[in-house]
């Protein structure tokens, strides 16, 4: 069972069907013990940094999610919800986040058209279970204006290219993030759902 | 690198997909959700789904619409068509859509833009703006291009930006159903004016058309429906035309 996290940012209903298309048991969830129960979860959201916090403070569920990190549970944060995972955001001042991966988010550049909306290309920087399988330049839908930069670049295993290279896709231990759609990326979207899938039927 | 989008364009009337000829004179062309799938399939980036009946029972037709796309297609969508509430947007977005986009009700009410903004983020909200020419610049019309704004289509492009729409569906209406190509100064005169992504449509008759809107047009993605829908060309032609140009597309 994955839990998808539920609260109220998101885009919810588009990562569930994904996953039950791919067979994969999940709920839309906002129940602490539904989250500590599931064998993975799934952060998603979209809009911004310091309401997700907002509301998933409200919601009385960083510690929960902080919990659930430490005891190894796998964790894939999409899009708002893989910039929640670090340190903190440039976003209307300065916002402070999950800080499960150090770092910080920031904002794209004068110049660059803001949301940074389509289809962009992950260049793989180094082997990762969450991007097996997916071909090297494969393309999926992005659709943000803030993106993160890890205090360690290391734990990027994907980068993409808008006025600069960004990290697309993190993953430290058991701890994954994309900062593109998976639900929204058709079939090579789909797979990496299913490699998260296969990591959560593993823990 | 991001690639240029290529988009089906798919008019929905009481649940059905047509595509009219400058607005009037439908033809049926079938199923929504059949469709959004064979061009998911067919290697489309994204679909717009525009409700051409806009009344209350049509509501709830496009909700259970967004419903049924969102099990079966996993890419991005909009749908648009007589959305003029926070709460028509939620329950769209809700079931399932990427975004929404707005039209008539942005002129009218232009705090819904930043209504559904601060709701969802602003990559949720596409402002579709119906330009026609006239001797100074475009003009923006409203209620499916029938009613006249005295708005500047350059301006209200400006102004949509700042209240937080994420970006702009531009239709020439002088082009729309012509199949003679875009309006490219229009395109480009808008895609100057703001930073946010800007579709283009209106007046797709062939790949080159394509290919000149997102160059000299300056457009992010190019909207089409006739030549796909009636098989005039596929979107992997378009888009094998475009590579072969040097435009960076998705295949």
């Amino acid at each position: 069972m994955i839990a998808i996290v539920d609260y109220g940012l998101g885009n919810l209903k588009s990562i569930l069907y994904a996953l039950e298309r791919l067979g994969q048991e999940a709920i839309i969830t906002s129940s602490r013990e539904e989250i500590s129960s599931a064998n993975g979860i799934i952060l998603p959201g979209v809009g911004a940094f310091r309401r997700g916090m907002e509301n998933l403070n409200k919601a009385n569920l960083t510690s929960v999610l902080k919990e659930s990190v430490k005891a190894g549970k796998p964790i894939l944060g999409i899009c708002l919800g893989m910039q929640l995972l670090f340190t903190r955001s440039s976003e209307h001042g300065k916002s402070s986040g999950l800080n499960i991966i150090p770092g910080r988010v920031e904002k794209f550049g004068a110049g660059l058209k803001v949301p940074h909306m389509g289809w962009n290309q992950i260049h793989k920087t180094r082997p990762s279970s969450l991007l097996a399988g997916i071909p090297e330049g494969a393309f999926f839908y992005f659709a943000h204006s803030y993106y993160p930069i890890p205090a360690d670049a290391g734990v990027s295993v994907g980068v993409s290219e808008y006025g600069g290279q960004f990290a697309s896709a993190v993953e430290v231990g058991r701890v994954f993030a994309t900062q593109f759609h998976p639900e929204r990326s058709g079939n090579l979207g789909l797979h990496v759902l299913e490699n998260f899938c296969k990591i959560c039927r593993k823990s | 690198m991001l690639a240029k989008r290529i988009i089906p364009c798919l008019d929905v009337k009481d649940g059905r997909v047509v595509k009219g000829i400058s607005f009037v004179n439908l033809r049926d062309a079938g199923d929504p959700v059949e469709c959004a799938k064979a061009y998911s399939n067919a290697g489309a980036d994204e679909l717009v789904f525009l409700d051409i009946t806009a009344t209350i029972e049509a509501r709830k037709t496009m909700i259970d619409l967004a419903s049924r796309v969102a099990k079966e297609v996993f890419i991005p969508y909009t749908v648009g068509g007589g959305i003029s509430s926070l709460d028509d947007a939620r329950a769209l977005l809700e079931a399932g859509a990427e975004k929404i986009s707005i039209n008539t009700a942005a002129v009218r009410n232009e705090r819904l833009i930043t209504d559904i903004s601060k709701a969802f983020g602003n990559q949720a909200v596409v402002v579709a703006i119906d330009a026609l020419r006239r001797e100074n610049g475009w003009e923006v019309f409203i209620s499916a291009g029938t009613e006249p704004t005295g708005l500047d289509v350059i301006k209200w492009a400006k102004k949509v930006e700042k209240l937080g729409a994420g970006e702009i569906l531009l239709t020439s209406i002088d082009a729309d159903g012509h199949q003679t190509g875009y309006d490219i100064e229009l395109t480009a005169a808008v895609c100057d004016a703001v930073s946010i992504p800007v579709i283009a449509s209106g007046g797709a008759g062939s790949p080159e058309d394509i290919y000149r809107v997102l160059t000299e047009g300056k457009a992010d993605a190019a909207l089409a429906a006739s030549i796909f829908h009636y098989g005039k060309y596929t979107i992997g032609q378009v888009k094998e035309y475009l590579h072969k140009k040097g435009v960076c597309v998705r295949r």
